[in-house]
């Protein structure tokens, strides 16, 4: 019996390895695993080796793992390149003239080759190949055969009966296949029942999260690894009376963005690294002139065009310091795939409420990847749209030109609607007076910043950062302390429980959710008396920068980064934690 | 009904003599001949002497940043289909550095006017060459006299799809107040380039010189390729609505039932969450 099981289906891009990969995921999700997955693909269409990575547990997992117990190999260098990471006793299913199982001694795997193709042809459906190569790897667990296909009536069921009949036929192929020449390899995978699980990517989960939220309109330009949000979006949004609008560039899609939220709209737009470099002017004008603006910048490996479809996480202090003057904003990093849908709600929230940029950072890992994830909550997210204010309200003003930038005990002003008939009023990216016009007037100009850069000093997401430790061990009195943000979250939790078995020093995880303004009481609390080692993909270390910044741990304070364009596998986190401990 | 004390905003700073003050009176002028009140204008400007003049008209106003008039009032107008949106900035801000903006916009055919002071420098930088100076100009910014040749405004937008493309002069501000009206009456993108004298900065391109050189229309070409071609002979210095044409605007072709503002505070739709949470499993 096994509790887990890793499994990657890696060939030439355009093969179809991402729809095999997905529906062996959503397979496993229907059986009640717990699935976590990772793409591996190249910046062209057709052609490149591509990998899709899957790991499914009995119970709740957050990292598709280091290993690989069933390899698909559809290209040469499926195996080439992840050979090093194959289990003891893992099976390789390869494309061959004949069944044929060869065992490899030495490296202690064993290869099936079979004729996939000839097999699939013979069923009158040569696109099924790869449904016999499933039913082989379901077999291996044993999966029972009845649930998966009622699962492909379901998924093929646009394409009618016939292709049904022979995708069936695929699976039930690879169910005797298995039978007949890998009997004694077959490990049964433990039974699992997680209920309500979704299966989803965090670029879904946060498009999904702001539509809830109210969102009504995204304007954008197509880029990896951020499309996904501008693709969903579009299909969903016109059903509740929005849209999305694909722009000439970033610059447009920002500001349109905050034109329409000028109007009082909930309106977003999305990017990655060379979006954000374009959007900065227009961050620093509704910084100024106190429009509310969501921005979700998925990081993917930068400098300039750099590792286009490759995870990094190098935008830190763009996000947090990018456009000139100084603005105030929010940046949050949902750690997980669950807490993108929630933050990506309150992200709407704080933009209102605080009047301000708020950039949700993702990454490629978390953007592309998709992940088993409890069920939502309709109430831990509530919509608060600030003080913005209704035609009754304004009456009361008895303003004939309303002082859009009165100064207020909090520093956030009442905002009217654009359109209100008692509402008449200026917006400005200059420096500007209660009224909205230009001044500058050093004494008001002292007030205004004053107004604009403290207003968001209290802001605070419901979690800002998420704290861990194995158990039996309180997170608070640990020996050192594993920092990190957003898609690292499953390989540095699993690393802390890993280390904390070798019963050294003792260990917890904090992952950091809101970075701008960070959550500095909290923090300051638990970093005394600890070690503090951030994991981030960079090279400059940025999140201990930032950390360094604004608290006083210099001696107590190190990083582990890599900027490979992959994301951390918990063997190497273990070797770099080796050497620094 | 609005009076012009009622548009009065800020008190404008512009020089004496500038022609940005006719176009101005032209915007107030048929926001009040056509009966609207101040509250259903949202007036987007960019940066430049012309862009302060959505501080000198009493309206929504937003003076946003150079060269991103434009978007920006394109996303006011998606977010509220019922106002009547104005962009306006100078010959910079929508021909340099917004050019990429004018041309989408043009094809977009979203339902508002933009309105370019086109005083062929630029002024509130002092002087220095603008992407509408002519070949030959001399500025300062330039170590020899100018070697580029002017964008064509005009003959872009219509080049590009505008559904209505008109050209006025600061010195006929009749003429103006017809054709910013008409602008402002059109469904969908409306573009209106505006001879308007920096009287500090440009020495060629003087009242004195338009009033010599521009011949005007009174009724729009039929085709775009006839007014192209009128526009190629007299160097462009042809005033009137060039070419109007009617066409659904964008939001009209989406077809989608718009309600993007009216969203409350209070607790998630749950119904529609359970709903859509169906498609993940
Ligand atoms: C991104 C950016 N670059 C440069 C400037 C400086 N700048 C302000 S106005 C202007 C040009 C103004 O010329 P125009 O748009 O023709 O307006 P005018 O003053 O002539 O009415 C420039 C370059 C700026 N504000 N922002
Ligand atoms: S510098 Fe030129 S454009 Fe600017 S206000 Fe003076 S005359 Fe007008
Ligand atoms: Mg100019």
């Amino acid at each position: 019996m096994r509790t887990s099981i890793e499994w990657m289906v890696g060939g030439q891009q355009g093969e179809g390895i991402d729809s095999t990969g997905e529906l062996f995921a959503r397979t496993l999700v229907r059986y009640g695993y717990s699935v976590s997955t990772y793409k591996q693909f190249m910046s062209r269409i057709k052609g490149g080796h591509t990998n899709y990575k899957l790991k499914a547990t009995i119970q709740r997992n957050y990292y598709a793992g280091d290993e690989i117990d069933i390899l698909l190999c559809l290209d040469k260098e499926s195996l080439e390149k992840n050979e090093s990471n194959l289990s003891k006793g893992a099976l390789i299913i390869q494309e061959g003239t004949v069944e044929n199982l060869i065992r490899n001694e030495e490296k202690q795997y064993d290869i099936f080759t079979v004729p996939l193709k000839k097999l699939a042809s013979e069923l009158g459906n040569p696109l099924a190949k790869n449904m016999i190569a499933i039913g082989i790897s379901s077999a291996l667990v044993d999966l029972p055969k009845e649930l998966l296909n009622h699962f492909i009536s379901e998924i093929f069921e646009k394409k009618g009966e016939e292709v049904i009949r022979t995708n069936i036929q695929a699976v039930a192929k690879g169910y005797e296949l298995t039978t007949n020449f890998l009997s004694h390899l077959v490990s049964p995978l433990e039974k699992a029942d997680l209920k309500d699980q979704l299966f989803m990517s965090g670029n879904e989960a946060t498009a999904f999260g702001s539509l809830m939220a109210g969102c009504r309109f995204l304007s954008a330009y197509p880029i990896t690894p951020a499309s996904e949000i501008m693709e969903w979006l579009a299909k969903e949004l016109p059903a509740v009376g929005g849209t999305v609008m694909q722009v000439e560039d970033e610059i447009a899609g920002i500001c349109l963005a905050i034109g329409a939220n000028y109007s009082g709209v909930r309106a977003m737009t999305s990017t990655s690294g060379p979006g954000i470099s374009l959007k900065t002017e227009a961050i620093g004008m509704a910084g100024m002139s106190e429009v509310p603006i969501v921005i979700v910048n998925s990081q993917r490996g930068g400098p300039s065009t750099g590792l286009p479809t490759k995870h990094e996480q190098s935008d830190l202090q763009h996000m947090i310091y990018g456009t000139h003057g100084e603005i105030p904003r929010i940046v949050l990093y949902p750690s997980t795939i669950e807490e993108a849908f929630y933050i990506a709600a309150e992200s709407f929230n704080l933009a209102e409420y605080y009047q301000c940029p708020v950039i949700v950072a993702l990454d490629l890992g978390l953007s592309m990847n998709k992940m088993t994830v409890p069920s939502f909550n309709s109430k831990r997210v509530e919509i608060h749209r600030g003080k913005l204010l209704t035609e009754e309200e304004l009456k009361l003003y008895k303003e004939d030109f309303f002082s859009r930038y009165r100064f207020t005990d909090d520093g956030i002003s009442p905002r009217p609607l654009v359109g209100m008939k008692n509402g008449l009023h200026l917006t400005s990216s200059n420096e500007h007076g209660e009224d909205g016009y230009i001044t500058e007037d050093p004494e008001l100009r002292i007030k205004m910043m004053r107004k604009r850069l403290e207003k968001t000093k209290e802001a605070m997401i419901q979690e800002p950062f998420k704290l861990q430790s194995s158990t039996g061990i309180s997170p608070k009195e640990v020996d050192i302390l594993l920092v990190g943000m957003g898609s690292t979250f499953g390989a540095i939790n699993e690393a802390m429980t890993k280390l904390n078995e070798q019963g050294r020093e003792t260990y917890a995880h904090l992952h950091i959710q809101q970075l701008y303004p960070l959550p500095l009481e909290q923090l300051s609390d638990l970093f005394e008396n600890k070690r503090i080692i951030t994991i981030e993909n960079n090279y400059t270390s940025q999140l201990l920068i930032l950390l360094k910044q604004h608290l006083p741990i210099h001696n107590q304070a190190e990083s582990i980064v890599q900027f490979d364009g992959n994301p951390f596998m918990i063997k190497t986190l273990l070797e770099q934690m080796k050497k620094v401990v | 009904m609005a009076t012009m004390k009622d548009l009065r905003g800020d008190a404008p700073t512009w020089c004496p003599g500038c022609g940005h003050f006719s176009i101005m009176a032209g915007i107030q002028k048929s926001m009040i001949e056509l009966g609207y009140e101040p509250h259903e204008f949202a007036i987007i400007s960019g940066i430049g002497c012309s862009g302060k003049v959505s501080e000198y008209i009493r309206s929504n106003s937003f003076h946003t940043i150079h060269g991103r008039s434009v978007p920006i009032a394109q996303g006011v107008k998606m977010g509220n289909p019922n106002l009547k949106v104005i962009a306006s900035g100078g010959d910079g801000d929508g021909y340099g550095i917004g050019l990429g903006h004018f041309v989408h916009a043009s094809r977009r055919n979203i339902d508002m006017s933009y309105i370019v002071m086109d005083n062929s420098i630029y002024g509130l930088t002092k002087g220095q060459t603008s992407p509408r100076s002519e070949h030959g100009f001399v500025t300062k910014s330039a170590s020899s006299e100018n070697k580029e040749y002017p964008v064509d405004p005009v003959c872009t937008s219509i080049i590009n799809g505008a559904t209505f493309v008109a050209q006025g002069y600061s010195g006929n501000i009749k003429q103006l107040t017809h054709i910013i009206k008409r602008a402002i009456e059109h469904r969908g993108f409306s573009h209106v380039n505006i001879f308007s004298p920096c009287v500090t900065f440009n020495k060629v391109n003087t009242y004195d010189y338009y009033k010599e050189r521009l011949i005007s229309i009174e009724e729009p070409f039929h085709t775009r390729d006839a007014a192209i071609q009128s526009l190629r002979e007299h160097h462009g210095l042809v005033t009137g609505i060039l070419f109007e044409e009617l066409r659904d605007d964008y939001q009209t072709k989406l077809g989608i039932d718009f309600d993007m503002q009216s969203v409350q505070s209070g607790e998630m739709d749950h119904e529609r969450l359970t709903l859509m949470q169906e498609r993940f499993k």
